[in-house]
């Protein structure tokens, strides 16, 4: 009876250990991958069924509720504005010369064209406040040792029901993710790579989205250029600044 | 009267080929119109039964939240309603969603119907024969953009209530044929049941079709939207096309009567002697001026009766093989069939007649009124005046 007491206690202790481990893995990606502010240049490479396309924009973002991005280009796309607030976002068009805020379903539209959906960017919570977590195991990644996370959602609310992470044993950074639906089915697939050491943090700089239930290679992120908690004027983060 | 008839029916005998020639077009604007407009009446006839039958019902009953035109309404355009209040309706939930046929994304409207449901004519029965585990209906025009055919497996992903992604593989077991673009395009059809189990929308629905015996009452956050409601758009195009229409009819009428017209004036300057003769002889002018009329309405009866010769046999064999016009009405939003029989009421035939007639004595009448200010004297000796 006594064994059998000791080994309820250990596998309960156990799985307390692993769950705990994961939550602070996460905090520590969280924390890795968040700042303050942030200032980024980018090229989003949007790969078609015969050719693709880059969109180069650069990204102002403060915390997890104000982002305020401007496409430079190519032409076509040059001087679109984005900005998001909480949960609402609006868009600015230089060739109408209007601004239109999108909600419902228009949010689960593609950005242009890419395999990301604005909501996807519009996801504004910490992973640690909507899903629980445990390591389910270690794999190497690109010749890194990762451990193998897997989040199952806690709130009623996230759009996917669960997650799996990879993330660096060392640098806290995540090397992969993919995205399930509530059935199981893999829908997204997110692969990053070229991890470097910036203002003294480990961050990837390329990062290819892909939706798996599409056919194609998805569309890449490349970050050309970032910078940390540098500071940003308020006025970034107003509509005023879509029509500047 | 009966001496005007005669005279004017010998006369016209007696013109020969200008008779027949005016008869011949007027006869041809006759038949025109009574074609374009059996064809404009048939065309709303099966609209119309089309519309109830695949769509409408004997009207609609939706949320209050929901509005049929605005796509946006769906996600929360849904509610709960009494089991006591939805006798001889047939419930239907909304859901946005996409399909992934062959590599590539596709949004859809995701129905759920009772397939157990008589109201309309979707096959729905297929749902409850099929043994798979997930069965879907899809219209041709569906299947056409999606590629699939009956038995093929395809990838659906929607959210649930609460935003949460969900996928499965669905199977395609029946696609219908239907004129009614408003249940096919972009849009899968499943049983109600299991579209509320997987989007957790337990005993929601969008709107409800309501049967032959519905009665409505009014029924708080949900409004009935009666079976004329549903057809006007169907019935504002009707009327668009049947103004539209009216112009071909002016157009071919002013040609017809243009030429009876030509002929009076004619007549009246080539015939003063016989005038003249005629006044004599004892007639009043008035009864001159009925004469000429009459000649010129017996130009419409000479029409109808030349009309009907030809036009009947046509006109009868084109609504029993109906005409195609190469062009998919379903694409631009309307009910409209492949192939389009022509409706002849006996309203359209006679109404017909009675205008082109009217038309004709009153065309005949104008040029005719000359006569009554014609000198006798001056007549008879043939001087113009």
């Amino acid at each position: 009876m006594k064994y059998i007491i000791a080994i309820f206690f250990t596998i309960i202790f156990a799985l307390q250990l692993s769950a705990q481990d994961a939550t602070e893995i996460l905090e520590k990606v969280d924390d890795n991958m968040n700042s303050e502010t942030s200032i980024t240049k980018s090229d989003m490479i949007i790969y078609g069924r015969r050719n693709s396309r880059t969109v180069t924009s650069v990204g102002y973002a403060e915390g997890k509720n104000k982002s305020f991005s401007e496409y430079l280009a190519p032409a076509r796309e040059k001087g679109t504005k984005m900005l998001k607030l909480e949960d609402n976002l609006w868009i600015y068009s230089p060739s109408t010369d209007r601004t239109i805020q999108l909600s419902g379903h228009m949010l689960k539209q593609s950005v242009m064209g890419s395999d990301l959906s604005y909501e996807d960017m519009m996801e504004n919570r910490k992973l640690t406040e909507m899903y629980d977590s445990e390591v389910i195991g270690e794999e190497l990644i690109d010749g890194r040792n990762t451990w193998v996370l897997q989040l199952t959602a806690k709130v009623v609310d996230a759009s996917y029901e669960s997650r799996k992470i990879w993330v660096d044993t060392e640098r806290y950074v995540p090397l992969r993710e993919e995205l399930f639906a509530k059935s199981g089915q893999l829908l997204k697939k997110t692969e990053l790579k070229e991890v470097k050491k910036i203002d003294g943090r480990w961050y990837p700089t390329k990062m290819n989205y892909k939706d798996m239930l599409k056919d194609g290679k998805g569309t890449d992120f490349v970050v050309l250029e970032i910078e940390f908690d540098t500071e940003i004027p308020a006025y970034i983060f107003s509509k005023a600044a879509l029509k500047k | 009267m009966k001496l005007a008839f005669q005279l004017a029916y010998k006369n016209l005998l007696g013109a020969g080929l200008r008779t027949w020639l005016n008869a011949g077009v007027l006869s041809f604007a006759f038949v025109v119109i009574i074609f374009y407009n059996g064809l404009i009446d048939g065309w709303n006839e099966q609209a119309k039964i089309d519309g109830i039958n695949w769509e409408w019902g004997n009207g609609h009953l939706l949320n209050e939240k929901y509005d049929p035109y605005d796509a946006f309404s769906i996600e929360d355009g849904h509610g709960k309603l009494a089991a006591d209040k939805q006798e001889n309706l047939t419930p239907i939930l909304i859901r946005q969603a996409h399909i992934y046929p062959n590599g590539r994304m596709m949004p859809i409207q995701l129905k759920g119907i009772d397939p157990n449901q008589k109201t309309l004519y979707l096959p729905t029965d297929l749902l409850n024969q099929s043994k798979a585990d997930f069965p879907v209906l899809i219209g041709q025009r569906m299947a056409e953009s999606a590629k699939v055919k009956t038995g093929d497996d395809i990838l659906l992903r929607w959210r649930d209530k609460n935003g949460t992604y969900d996928a499965a593989t669905v199977t395609v077991v029946g696609i219908f044929e239907t004129n009614v673009p408003f249940v096919d395009g972009g849009q899968f059809w499943m049983s109600i049941e299991k579209l509320r189990e997987i989007t957790l929308l337990a005993d929601q629905t969008t709107y409800f079709v309501a049967s032959e015996n519905y009665s409505h009452t009014e029924t708080a956050a949900w409004h009935f939207e009666t079976q004329e409601y549903l057809m006007r758009e169907q019935t504002k195009l009707i009327e668009t096309k049947k103004v539209s229409g009216s112009i071909l009819y002016i157009v071919l009428m002013t040609l017809g009567l243009l030429a009876i017209f030509d002929t009076q004036v004619l007549s009246i300057f080539r015939r003063q002697k016989e005038i003249g003769t005629y006044i004599a002889l004892g007639m009043t002018r008035w009864q001159v001026v009925r004469v000429f009329t009459a000649e010129g309405s017996m130009y419409s009866i000479f029409a109808v009766i030349l009309g009907a010769l030809y036009g009947i046999p046509i006109l009868w064999y084109l609504s029993k093989i109906g005409i195609s016009f190469g062009t998919d009405g379903t694409e631009m939003g309307i009910i409209m069939a492949e192939r389009m029989y022509p409706i002849y009421g006996l309203g359209l035939v006679f109404g017909t007649i009675v205008i082109v007639v009217l038309s004709a004595t009153v065309v005949s009448f104008l040029p005719a009124r000359k006569i009554a200010r014609m000198n006798p004297v001056e007549a008879l000796k043939g001087k113009v005046q």
